[in-house]
C-alpha cells in the first residue's frame, strides 16, 4: 500500500487582502512524483511553498486549513523543525558560494550545528552525489567551491545537498527552468531514478516535464484546484475542460 | 553659412584642449607633492629613523619609533571600538530596508560622515580628556572610531544588500534559523566587501591629525599606556613641520613618506581584495 | 560492498534520531539566540543614533556659557581677545566664507572639467584609469601632508608673488590656504560630476549629433544641464569638505585672530582656530571655541544633507528612467 506523505485539506493562503489558493485538497504519496502544473500565476509556486513555510517570510502571508507531513500538522510545528525534514530545490541554482562541494553537500548539517564524524560526513556526501548523479564528475574535486560547476552540475549539487537530509519529500519548485535542454533532460532522468526512494512534489511550466517524469498532476488555474489524477489519465482524458485547453495550449 | 560651421568647430577643438589641460593641470599638484615628499623623505629615512625616539632640540639624529607604534596603536583601539557596532548596523540596515529606526539610522550615518574631524575632537575631549584632565591614547581612539564607524556601517550595508536572496532562501529552506543564516552564510559571503570597508576607513583615519590635537595630543616619549598621551605619525609631521628647526622640517618629510606609503599601501590592498577575493553567485 | 552499505544506513539512521532528538531539546536554544541576534542588531543601529544625539548635545551643553554669556551677536562681533574675556566670531566666519569660496572659485574648472573629461571625452581606457587613480591617491593624501607641502613648496612661491606685487610677504594667508584648500576638494566635485555626466542618456546626445550639434554644442546645451543639479550637489559636498578641513589650512592661514583685509592677509577659519588655541584654552575661552565648533557642525551637517539629498533624488531619476 502507498502512505500518504503530504496531506492538503481545504488549505487557502492568502497576501494581505489577495486569495492566491482557494481550498486546495490534495495528497502526495511515498516515493512517487507529483506534479503541480498551470499557467503564470495559478498560485503552484505558492502551494509548494506553504508546504515548507517559505511562503510565510514575505509580509503580509497567512493562511487557512490544514497541511499534515506523515501526520504531523506543519503548521502546528516550528518552521526550522519542519524545514529540516523536507529538501527544497530553487529554480535558479543556488548552492553556497563559500563553501566546498564536500561542505556544501552536508550544509544542512553544519550549519544547524549538528555534528557528524569524519566517516559519517564522506558516507552521506559519497552516497548523496551519487544519488545526485553527480558523483563521477566531482569525485576528485570535492573539495573546490562549487561555483565552477556548470548550471546542471550547480542544480543536481543542490539536490544532493537536499537529499543529505533525508528529507520526508523534496520539493522541486521549476528545478529545470534556468537550465539548457540537455541539462534538463538529466535532472529529469536523475527524478525518474530518485523516485525509488525519494518521494517528490514538482512544480513546472512545462506541461511535457510534467508528462515525462510525474505519477500523479495537479493542474491548478488561477489559485484553485481544477483536476488532480494519474498522469497518464489526465493527460489522455482529462475530466474538466480547463485541464484539457490549457493541455492543448489555449492558454499559459 | 561656411564660416559660422568653421567656427563652431574651431570652438569645439579649443573647449577639448581647454578640458583635457585643466585635467592635466590638476593633476601637476599631485605629481609635486608625491615628488617632494620622495625626494625630501627618502633622504632622511634610515634603519635608525624606523627604530629611534625623538632626541631633544639640538641634539642630532633620532627617529620617530614612537610615532609609528602609537599609530598602529591608535589604528587598533578605534577598530576595536568600531568595526563590532558597525558591521551590525550595517548588519540592521541592509536586513531593515524601511522603517523608522532603520532611516533614521541613515541619516545619522550620512550627518556623522560629513561631520568635520576637528569636532569629533572636541567632543572626545570633553568626554575623555576633561572629566581626568588627561590626554590620552584611548581618547583619541574614541575620536577616530566615530569617523570609521559611516564608512564600515555604509560599506557592511551595501555589500549585504548585493548578496542575492536565493542565497538566505536555500539556508532558510535547509532549516537553518535565521541569526546563523546570516552569521554563517551571508556574512561570509560579504566578507571581502566588509573587509574592503574596514581597510578604507583605516586608511582614512591614518592620516587624521585634527582629532588627535586634543586628545592623543602627542608625546615625544614611547608610550604603550593607552591612559596616558601618545604620539602618531601625522601629529609628529605637524608638530616638526610647525616648528622652526630645519632638522626637525627633515624628519616631517620624512614621516610624511612613510604615511604615505601606509595609506597608499591600505587603500591598494582594500582594492585588491575587493577583486580578488570577491565571491561569485 | 554489502557490510559498507548496511553500516552506512544505520549510521544515517542513527544521525536522524540524533537529529530529531537535537531538534527537540535545542530549539529553546535557538529561540533565545535568535532573539538576542536580533536585539544586538537593534541596539548597534540605537548606538548610531544615540551617538549623534550626543555629539550635538555636547557640543550644545559645553558651549553653553558662551552661548548664554554672547548670544548670537557673538557672530557679528570681532573682538577676540581672551585676556579681556571678549569673544566674538566674526574673524573666523569671514575666514572660512574666504577660503571656502575661493576654494571652489578656484577648483570648479579644474573639477568640471575633469568631470567631463571622465565623463564624456575618456570614459574608458588606459587615460581614463590613469586619471581616475591619480584622483584618488589625491583624495587619500592626509591633510597635514598636504600642509607641509603648502609649507615648504607654495609658502615660498606666493611669498615670491606678493613681493612682486609689492604687498606684505607673509606668504601664508587667505589665498595660500585657499589654493592647497582647492586641490584637496578637486577630487569630491570631480568624482561626483563624472557619475552624473555618465548618466546622461545616450539618446539625448545622439539626437543632437544627428542634428549636426558639435561635441562642445552637446556638452554646453544638452549634457551639463541635464546634468547640473549633480554637478552642484558635488559641489556642494566639496563645499562641505572645504569648510571643515583643518590641518593642511591651519598650516597655511596665518594664524590672526583679526579680520583679514585682503586675501593675502593672514587670518584664521573657525576650524584653524579651535585647532591653534582649544588645546590650552579653559573657562569661557574654550566655550567660545566649542560654539564656533557647534556652528560650524550645524552648517557641514546642512550642507551635507543637502547635497546627499540631490544626489540621492538624481540616482532615484535616474534608475527610473532606465527602467
Amino acid at each position: 500500500m502507498e502512505s500518504t506523505i503530504l496531506r492538503i485539506e481545504d488549505f487557502s493562503a492568502y497576501f494581505g487582502e489577495n486569495q492566491v489558493l482557494k481550498d486546495i485538497n490534495l495528497s502526495t504519496s511515498k516515493n512517487l512524483v507529483t506534479a503541480l502544473m498551470g499557467p503564470s500565476g495559478c498560485g503552484k509556486t505558492t502551494l509548494i511553498r506553504c508546504v515548507n513555510r517559505m511562503h510565510e517570510l514575505i509580509p503580509g502571508a497567512r493562511v487557512s486549513g490544514k497541511m499534515y507531513l506523515t501526520n504531523e500538522d506543519v503548521y502546528g510545528m516550528k518552521p526550522i523543525v519542519l524545514r529540516r525534514k523536507i529538501g527544497m530545490v530553487f529554480q535558479k541554482p543556488n548552492p553556497f558560494p563559500t563553501m566546498s562541494i564536500y561542505d556544501n553537500v552536508i550544509a544542512g548539517y553544519k550549519l544547524n550545528g549538528i555534528k557528524l564524524s569524519r566517516d559519517d560526513a564522506d558516507t552521506i556526501v559519497e552516497q548523496s552525489l551519487k544519488s545526485a548523479a553527480l558523483w563521477n564528475e566531482v569525485k576528485d574535486s570535492l573539495h573546490r567551491k562549487g561555483t565552477f560547476l556548470s548550471g546542471g552540475q550547480q542544480q543536481r549539487l543542490c539536490i544532493a545537498r537536499a537529499i543529505a537530509m533525508k528529507p520526508e519529500i523534496l520539493l522541486l519548485d521549476e528545478p529545470t527552468s534556468a537550465l539548457d535542454p540537455k541539462s534538463t533532460a538529466h535532472i529529469e532522468e536523475l527524478i525518474v531514478e530518485l523516485k525509488k526512494t525519494q518521494t517528490m512534489l514538482l512544480v513546472t511550466h512545462n506541461i511535457a516535464q510534467a508528462a515525462r517524469v510525474s505519477d500523479y498532476t495537479a493542474f491548478l488555474y488561477l489559485g484553485e484546484l481544477i483536476e488532480f489524477g494519474p498522469t497518464e489519465k489526465l493527460f489522455t482524458v482529462p475530466k474538466d475542460k480547463r485541464t484539457e485547453e490549457y493541455l492543448t495550449g489555449k492558454f499559459g | 553659412m561656411e564660416g559660422r560651421v568653421v567656427f563652431r568647430v574651431i570652438k569645439d577643438h579649443v573647449f577639448k584642449i581647454f578640458v583635457v589641460l585643466c585635467a592635466i593641470i590638476s593633476l601637476v599638484p599631485l605629481l609635486l607633492i608625491l615628488y617632494y615628499i620622495t625626494k625630501n623623505g627618502i633622504a632622511v629615512i634610515n634603519w635608525d629613523f624606523f627604530t629611534q625616539l625623538p632626541r631633544p632640540i639640538g641634539e642630532s639624529g633620532g627617529g620617530i619609533f614612537n610615532s609609528i607604534v602609537g599609530t598602529i596603536i591608535l589604528i587598533l583601539l578605534s577598530s576595536i571600538l568600531s568595526v563590532p557596532v558597525g558591521i551590525a548596523a550595517g548588519i540592521y540596515l541592509s536586513e531593515n530596508k524601511e522603517g523608522k529606526l532603520p532611516n533614521l539610522a541613515r541619516l545619522c550615518v550620512v550627518i556623522l560622515q560629513g561631520t568635520p574631524s576637528i569636532v569629533l575632537g572636541i567632543v572626545a575631549y570633553v568626554w575623555v580628556v576633561a572629566p581626568v584632565q588627561s590626554f590620552s591614547a584611548i581618547s583619541g581612539g574614541i575620536a577616530l572610531s566615530i569617523m570609521m564607524l559611516p564608512v564600515i556601517i555604509k560599506t557592511t550595508e551595501e555589500t549585504l544588500k548585493l548578496i542575492p536572496y536565493h542565497l538566505k532562501e536555500a539556508s532558510l529552506a535547509l532549516g537553518v534559523p535565521y541569526y546563523r543564516t546570516i552569521l554563517k552564510v551571508i556574512l561570509p559571503a560579504g566578507m571581502s566587501g566588509i573587509l574592503t570597508g574596514f581597510l578604507l576607513s583605516v586608511a582614512r583615519i591614518t592620516g587624521e591629525t585634527a582629532p588627535l590635537l586634543f586628545t592623543a595630543f602627542g608625546n615625544q616619549f614611547m608610550n604603550y599606556n593607552i591612559l596616558k598621551p601618545i604620539d602618531s605619525l601625522p601629529y609628529r609631521i605637524f608638530f616638526y613641520a610647525m616648528s622652526p628647526y630645519p632638522e626637525w622640517h627633515a624628519f616631517a618629510w620624512g614621516a610624511s613618506f612613510i604615511l604615505v606609503v601606509i595609506v597608499l599601501a591600505f587603500n591598494l590592498i582594500a582594492r585588491g581584495i575587493s577583486v580578488k577575493w570577491k565571491v561569485q553567485f | 560492498m554489502r557490510e559498507s552499505s548496511a553500516g552506512v544506513g544505520t549510521t544515517v539512521l542513527e544521525i536522524n534520531k540524533a537529529v530529531d532528538m537535537a531538534n527537540t531539546h535545542v530549539h529553546s536554544n535557538i529561540d533565545t539566540s535568535e532573539r538576542r541576534f536580533n536585539t544586538i542588531l537593534t541596539l548597534s543601529a540605537l548606538v548610531i543614533v544615540i551617538l549623534l544625539l550626543a555629539v550635538l548635545l555636547t557640543l550644545i551643553v559645553s558651549s553653553m556659557p558662551a552661548i548664554k554669556t554672547f548670544g548670537i551677536s557673538f557672530f557679528v562681533s570681532k573682538t577676540w581677545d581672551a585676556p579681556a574675556s571678549q569673544f566674538g566670531a566674526l574673524p573666523f566666519l569671514i575666514g572660512t566664507l574666504l577660503t571656502s569660496f575661493l576654494a571652489l572659485l578656484i577648483s570648479i574648472p579644474f573639477s568640471v572639467s575633469i568631470s567631463i573629461f571622465l565623463g564624456e571625452y575618456f570614459r574608458e581606457g588606459a587615460i581614463s584609469t590613469f586619471l581616475r587613480s591619480s584622483i584618488e591617491v589625491l583624495a587619500g593624501i592626509p591633510s597635514v601632508i598636504y600642509g607641509l607641502w603648502g609649507l615648504f613648496v607654495l609658502m615660498p612661491l606666493v611669498r615670491y608673488l606678493e613681493i612682486k606685487m609689492g604687498v606684505a610677504p607673509y606668504g601664508v594667508g587667505i589665498f595660500t590656504s585657499s589654493v592647497i584648500l582647492a586641490v584637496m576638494v578637486i577630487p569630491f566635485s570631480a568624482s561626483i560630476g563624472r557619475e552624473v555626466i555618465t548618466l546622461v542618456p545616450a539618446d539625448l546626445k545622439e539626437a543632437a549629433y544627428s542634428l549636426g550639434a558639435t561635441r562642445f554644442e552637446v556638452i554646453k546645451n544638452i549634457i551639463i544641464p541635464y546634468a547640473r543639479s549633480g554637478i552642484i550637489a558635488g559641489i556642494l559636498l566639496a563645499l562641505g569638505r572645504a569648510i571643515g578641513e583643518t590641518m593642511a589650512v591651519t598650516m597655511l592661514i596665518g594664524n590672526s585672530n583679526f579680520i583679514p583685509r585682503s586675501i593675502f592677509s593672514p587670518a584664521n577659519t573657525m576650524a584653524s582656530v579651535i585647532a591653534n588655541e582649544f588645546a590650552e584654552a579653559t573657562g569661557i575661552a574654550a566655550a567660545s571655541l566649542i560654539y564656533i565648533g557647534l556652528v560650524l557642525f550645524i552648517v557641514t551637517t546642512t550642507v551635507n544633507i543637502v547635497g546627499t539629498y540631490v544626489i540621492k533624488k538624481i540616482s532615484v531619476e535616474a534608475s527610473r528612467e532606465v527602467g
